[in-house]
């Protein structure tokens, strides 16, 4: 069926629809990476949002049980050049097409996804809506502003405490801003028994559950509607050991007394540079965010800087035990090259 | 960290000539590191033994040496100059191997030298087979498991331990005999005892075969702080077996889920930090198809052929990096040019396909074996870049140039099912085209799959392409709406493919095409997918919404590319092409190259002010022009690629620089050209073109043998040969009408003179030649393949004058503007003209470092209008220098089963080196040392063989080898002959007399030079063509032609060695 995007300053892209095939409205943003679609659709922090593959081939290798970031699909919809519809690979278990429609994401193939990119570059992230049918712009624009994205954490945290792994040597009292899977397991291997709360948990109930550290995950969105986490990690300050990635590392940052600011068109790819203070080596950091934390308070240490624009990508209490990243240390999809973290935060690094 | 300002002088080495497995990759780089260096303020003394690069240069590099790359040379180098530190991964294996053995002589030592970048320990780790293997166990990376056995027993514990099929190789045997791969027990019982019995030391290597496995690379770049990443990552269409020069190669990998591309990428990082690589390095990958089971194949620490095609795929600079490290610098402290505001700490990201295909010389030699495995057999390569699999390839397909502009190829069409089931199993150059057809026949995609193990994704879009194909067959132009004709565009259909399926004729296609509105548009290649402002001016053509290539409003000039490298049009094209380049800039001209060949320092983004990488063909270089509409476009520097658009883009009304079609045309039609020479009365050998066996026989009387006779249509059949009888003539015109009888066969009076050549510049008015080439080797052998020398050395005031004058005439009359090479004979005292190109020649970067006259720079500046006179030249011949030098070809031969190795009337040569002396014979040494002959000594053995009319003039070169102590093994007939001159001779079997005979003589390691003149070339079943393949083979220098032959005589009479003769700075060549 053909359909059209619409962005919010006029512009349209006439494509196909293809997965669940359907109308929608949605943050438009853009990624680089050029694998690991499937990630990427199955990632909360996507939660709201239209997202455009810049790599031309998509699908190519199909879609798997396994490599799932969450439950379900959380963006509304992804935009690509091609759609592959025979894809081959040992592990494919259905076409991305057969995915999507069965996660109720809406696919829209035959995009020029450079030139919608170079928009969205020059103008930043805009909303926008997929359309099937004749639509006047004033009507196309008026749906577009009812988007409200402001309760997308709500949407993807878990919605009760949860025990993901039951047995381990450090416990970690892990708070779901819409987290990737493979955080979960990255720690989960480290020896840890992790007991998993919705984002708006108390800090009377984490203390409760007698934790030896506190971990907050990554989610979609603007911080500053995360509901009452940063008050809950202020007062988690001291008693326990804080660490966290992408979202939780901004609500960590908030809690210290950091400020936050929208990006321009965020971070959104596999390939992007951040400088280790400790080590003056530079990773290659998988990325998925469009607000960064600024304004960081003397007892804070920027730990890790994003070579390409100078944005924080990394944090750390001078005296206290909080630690976290901006960038994705767990991959899925992206490289591997920062996995250590993991170890660091667990204590582990020095084994 | 930053600059190391201890480095003040770097030593770059060169890769030397241009064989196979190592091309003009290796200028691309070079020429960037020294430019990286230069910039740095740091002094680059470069010594390369190939005059046709760019990197050789005045003023490329702060001192040019174009001398052997033997250590001994080298280090009389390094003695003059004193470099302080030497880079080691810019000149291919050739530059990394010379470092090496530099270093274990204590060269570098003796010298107070330091390798600067990836050390040598680090290279040496990756380059033994041992301490690799040591390397992968130390890193947890599996290997393919191997052992080396000595027995049956042995041999099936092992086979049982890693699993059938398992690969054989025999030890210390040529070009794998005895070897296979073995699927089971009794085919390993039948195999293994095979090769234990063929194995001079009975060894055999058992190794699992991955044969089948998808075949990743990644090129991977480290700095000194540790900093990894990988520029690109790329997967061969050809899974493992096939050699990944020989492969359509893809970038990115695109079959591979996140968790495996992660999972290699992490490999490939894991190593390269474990052997602290400060550079660039390659990791080829194998991926067993059906798990996560992978096996590292090899790792190269420099830049590489595939370095080269990863920075033309991604626009992100590896070997300039890769320079600034070895300097000091970490990758977060150097810039990415591309985007002028990020670093080159990144990894690019890439929004559309690049496809690689390699070009193959089989059209030159057609009795090549052709069959595709792990030796590398291409020539060069193009590169393509669509938004589309299938548009990447079809713009790959038309960018070789082989007249395919859809995937039906007419002899993949003549085949049976059966032909083709079984041909794409054993892949040769042929077999994407046979693939397709397979599937056009309706072959199951899962069985080609399963039989050619190549992944079913690539099948499947090679299916999409066909049946777009069938669907075109069955459309008529006039019923197909904007919609329909943009659908096939975008899938990356030319317009000729268009015309050709639906029956229209080309010029019917684009208009209607023009009509509706459909025209490419032109995307950038940034490095980062559109995700930050780029400034790089690099452009592919693609039928999308928005054009990014803006065309400005200054002058401008188009400089069309030459494309693949094939044999005879080389690397000397990619000179001309960006000489001209840097001259228009100089004239404050905007600067346009298209090219599609990645591995040439034109198609680095920064060498032109606009790159479009594109096909060669008319309509792609037409959709560009419309574009950019062109003050101009300049077609000579690009080889005949580019000449042959010229009557195309005559007619499309676009402006030509230089010499006009008109009268390229005159120069190229043998007619035309035969009523030029005739007006104005110019010799040139008596020829005919004939149509029957029985005229020829005729015209052959009348002009009297011997005859040089040739197709007028070279169709990948016979080509051009020497007939000294009837007999011999009867039996080539019988099978060339028997091939192709509608056109007639070219016979000529064959002139056994000294052959000349010159490339002239003519401005209209006067006509300047640089300089005369004087041929070692008489008429008959090909003028690409014969050894060139300025200035020349035997020919008489008279000739020379003569030279001058037919030079001028022609160039007049011809209406030359710019450039004109022109071939001649002196036969008898008299003069002959064989050979006019109406373009920049082979030739011409040799006589631009050899003579110190800038050709292609007075040429460009000529096209805009200037005269030779404003320049200072006047009519005439540049003055002679005082150095002599001597341009030596170099061939690939050993790598190309059953093709020819003499010298004949066609070009086999792939490269070539240059010997500078103050003399000729210092010259001559020093080019035969650097061509890498063996140059006998007393005590040597030479291996003659000679056809009876050559045996009487050989009688006294062969008393000039006695004379200097060296031995004869001769076959019967050249023996007698010398024993009766008093020579001793030691007398072998012919091969039909029975073991041992000549060619075991050859193998058994006690030959140092072959002498074979053969009768007549070609002839797979003679015994000369036997000898001089296992010359090949055995690497054992070979002559087949008298005056090389007698050349080298008269090198070794003079005693020369590398200490007795002098370096020569280029900047000192006058």
């Amino acid at each position: 069926m053909k359909a059209e995007l619409i962005l919010e300053n006029g512009m349209r892209f006439s494509g196909e629809l293809f997965g669940d095939e359907r109308e929608i409205i949605g943050e438009v943003v853009f990624t680089t990476g050029m694998g690991g679609y499937q990630e990427s659709i199955t990632d909360p922090s996507f939660a709201g949002q239209i997202v455009t593959m810049t790599f031309p081939l998509i699908g190519n290798y199909g879609t798997n049980s396994i490599d799932m970031e969450s439950d379900k699909a959380n963006m509304n919809a992804l935009v690509v050049r091609e759609v592959c519809d025979f894809p081959s690979n040992f592990r494919c278990e259905k076409t991305i097409d057969e995915f999507l429609k069965e996660q109720g994401v809406v696919g829209l193939c035959g995009i020029d996804t450079r030139a919608l990119t170079r928009i969205l570059r020059n103008h930043g992230v805009m909303k926008g809506a997929i359309v099937t049918g004749e639509i006047s712009d004033e009507e196309a624009q008026k749906r577009i502003s009812a988007l409200d994205n402001s309760d997308v954490i709500m949407r993807t945290t878990c919605k009760e405490k949860y025990v993901y792994s039951s047995t381990g040597k450090t416990h970690i009292a892990f708070i779901d801003m819409g987290t990737k899977k493979n955080i979960l397991r990255e720690l989960a291997q480290r020896d840890a028994k992790i007991t998993v709360f919705p984002a708006n948990v108390s800090a009377d109930e984490i203390l409760e559950s007698n934790p030896d550290m506190v971990f907050i995950s990554n989610g979609p969105g603007d911080p500053v509607n995360a509901p009452g986490t940063v008050d809950t990690i202020k007062k988690l300050i001291g008693k326990l050991p804080i660490y966290g990635i992408c979202l939780g590392h901004q609500l960590i940052g908030m809690a210290l007394g950091c400020t936050t600011k929208k990006l321009k068109f965020g971070h959104h790819g596999e390939n992007h540079p951040v400088k280790d203070h400790t080590t003056g080596k530079v990773y290659i950091t998988s990325q998925n965010h469009n607000y960064v934390i600024c304004n960081l308070p003397d007892d804070v240490v920027e730990t890790f800087t994003n070579v390409n624009d100078g944005t924080c990508e990394g944090i750390r209490h001078k005296t206290l035990p909080i630690a976290s990243v901006q960038f994705h240390p767990e991959a899925a999809p992206g490289p591997l090259d920062t996995g250590f973290l993991f170890d660091r935060f667990l204590g582990k690094e020095e084994e | 960290m930053p600059l190391d300002k201890s480095i003040k002088k770097v030593l770059v080495i060169g890769s030397g000539p241009i064989v196979i497995g190592q091309a003009a990759e290796f200028d691309y780089s070079g020429t960037q590191a020294c430019r990286a260096i230069e910039e740095e303020g740091i002094e680059v003394v470069l010594v390369n033994s190939n005059p046709a690069t760019i990197m050789t240069d005045r003023g490329m590099a702060s001192d040019t040496y174009i001398e052997p790359l033997t250590i001994e040379y080298v280090e009389k180098i390094i003695a003059r100059e004193r470099p302080d530190s030497v880079v080691a991964g810019m000149g291919g294996q050739t530059g990394l191997n010379l470092t090496c053995e530099l270093y274990d002589r204590g060269i570098l030592d003796k010298y107070n030298m330091r390798v600067i970048g990836t050390s040598i320990e680090s290279i040496k780790e990756g380059e033994d087979r041992d301490s690799f293997k040591q390397l992968m166990e130390r890193t947890n990376q599996p290997v393919a498991p191997s052992r080396i056995v000595t027995n049956l027993d042995d041999g099936f514990v092992f086979a049982e331990e890693i699993g059938y099929p398992v690969i054989v190789r025999p030890a210390y045997t040529l070009g794998g005999t005895g070897g296979g791969i073995a699927e089971n027990r009794s085919e390993l019982e039948e195999i293994l005892a095979q090769g234990l019995h063929l194995s001079r030391v009975g060894q055999v290597l058992l190794e699992k075969s991955i044969k089948g496995w998808k075949e990743i690379e990644f090129e991977v770049i480290r700095d000194g702080a540790g900093s990894c990443i990988t520029v690109c990552s790329m997967e061969n269409v050809d899974p493992v077996g096939v050699h990944t020069g020989d492969s359509i190669v893809v970038a990115p990998a695109l079959t591979l889920a996140d968790k495996e591309y992660q999972m290699l990428r992490k490999a490939a990082i894991d190593i390269i930090n474990s052997i602290e690589i400060k550079g660039g390095c390659n990791v080829q990958f194998a991926l067993n198809p059906d798990s996560f089971e992978y096996a590292v194949i090899e790792i190269n620490p420099r830049v590489s052929r595939s370095s080269a095609l990863a920075s033309k795929a991604t626009g992100y600079p590896i070997a300039k990096i890769a320079a600034k490290i070895a300097l000091g610098y970490n990758l977060d402290e150097i810039k990415n040019a591309v985007t002028g505001m990020t670093y080159a700490c990144f990894e690019p990201a890439i929004d559309y396909v690049v496809t690689k295909i390699p070009k193959w010389p089989f059209d030159k030699f057609f009795g090549a074996k052709r069959n595709l495995g792990t030796k590398m057999m291409a020539t060069g390569e193009i590169m393509s870049i669509g938004n589309t699999f299938e548009s990447s390839l079809l713009k790959g397909v038309r960018s070789l140039e082989i007249g395919q502009y859809t995937l039906i190829r007419e002899s993949s069409t003549e085949r049976t099912i059966e032909e083709l089931a079984s041909r794409v199993a054993t892949p040769d150059d042929e077999r994407l085209f046979d693939l397709a057809e397979l599937i056009r026949r309706g072959y199951p995609l899962e069985e080609i799959a399963r039989t050619t193990i190549m992944d079913i994704f690539f099948l499947k879009k090679i299916k999409n392409i066909v049946d777009a194909e069938e669907a075109l067959r069955g459309m008529k132009l006039e019923d197909m709406d904007a919609e329909t004709i943009k659908k096939y565009k975008k899938m990356g259909f030319a317009d000729r493919g268009i015309a050709q399926l639906t029956g229209a004729s080309v010029t019917d296609v684009y208009e209607k095409r023009k009509k509706l509105g459909i025209v490419p548009v032109y995307k950038m290649v940034d490095t980062c997918a559109g995700e930050f402002e780029a400034v790089s001016p690099y452009y592919y053509s693609t039928y999308d919404e928005e054009n990014e290539a803006q065309a400005s409003d200054k002058k401008k000039v188009i400089v069309i590319g030459s494309g693949p490298i094939r044999i005879g049009q080389g690397i000397e094209f990619d000179y001309c092409s960006v000489h001209s380049v840097f001259a228009l800039k100089k004239a404050g001209i905007e600067t346009i190259i298209i090219n599609n060949n990645p591995e040439t320092v034109s198609t680095d983004f920064d060498t032109s002010d606009k790159l479009y990488f594109e096909p060669l063909t008319e309509e792609d270089v037409y959709n560009i022009i419309e574009l950019e509409k062109p003050d101009g476009v300049i077609l000579q520097f690009g080889g005949q690629t580019a000449i042959k658009l010229a009557n195309f883009l005559d007619k499309m009304n676009v402006p030509i620089l230089g010499t006009q079609p008109k009268y390229i045309d005159e120069a190229e039609d043998r007619e035309k050209f035969d009523e030029v020479l005739e007006k104005l009365n110019i010799k040139r050998p008596k020829g005919k073109a004939v149509w029957s066996v029985e005229e020829g026989v005729e015209q052959a009387n009348l002009l009297e043998y011997p005859l040089l006779v040739r197709p007028s249509y070279v169709l990948g059949g016979k080509g051009m040969e020497i007939t000294r009888n009837e007999k011999d003539l009867v039996s080539y015109l019988k099978n060339a009408f028997k091939n192709d009888n509608k056109n007639p066969v070219l016979i000529d009076r064959y002139l056994g003179g000294r052959e000349l050549e010159v490339d002239a510049i003519c401005d209209g008015t006067d006509v300047l030649i640089p300089g005369i080439m004087e041929h070692l080797e008489r008429a008959g052998v090909h003028s690409g393949d014969s050894i060139s020398i300025y200035p020349p050395q035997n020919i008489s005031d008279k000739i020379i004058d003569e030279i001058m004058d037919v030079t001028y005439r022609i160039s007049r009359e011809l209406k030359v503007i710019g450039m004109i090479n022109i071939q001649f004979i002196e036969y008898k005292n008299e003069l002959y003209i064989i050979e006019v190109n109406p373009r920049s020649s082979r030739t011409v970067p040799y006589i631009t470092k050899v003579t110190n006259v800038p050709v292609i720079e007075i040429a460009t500046r000529i096209m805009l209008g200037e005269t030779l006179k404003d320049m200072g030249y006047s009519t005439g011949i540049a003055p002679k220098t005082s150095t002599v030098a001597v341009k030596v070809p170099v061939f690939s031969t050993e790598k190309l089963p059953r093709v020819e190795v003499s010298l004949g009337p066609e070009m086999r040569s792939t490269g070539e080196v240059l010997g500078v002396g103050s003399t000729f014979c210092e010259a001559m040494y020093k080019g035969f040392v650097a061509a890498g002959t063996t140059m006998p000594k007393e005590g040597s053995t030479l291996l003659v063989t000679v056809r009876d009319m050559d045996k009487e003039n050989f009688l006294p070169i062969a008393k000039r080898f006695a004379a200097l102590g060296c031995k004869f093994i001769t076959t019967k007939g050249t023996g007698e002959l010398l024993e009766n001159a008093g020579i001793d001779v030691q007398i072998s079997k012919k091969i039909s007399e029975g073991v041992p005979n000549v060619l075991d003589v050859i193998r058994s390691g006690i030959v140092d030079l072959i002498v074979d003149i053969p009768k007549k070339g070609n002839d797979v079943n003679s015994d000369g063509f036997k000898i001089r393949r296992t010359a090949a083979e055995c690497s054992v220098s070979l002559m087949t032609s008298l005056d090389t032959v007698r050349a080298l005589v008269e090198v070794m009479e003079a005693g020369f060695s590398p200490d007795k003769t002098s370096i020569i700075r280029l900047d000192d060549v006058k």
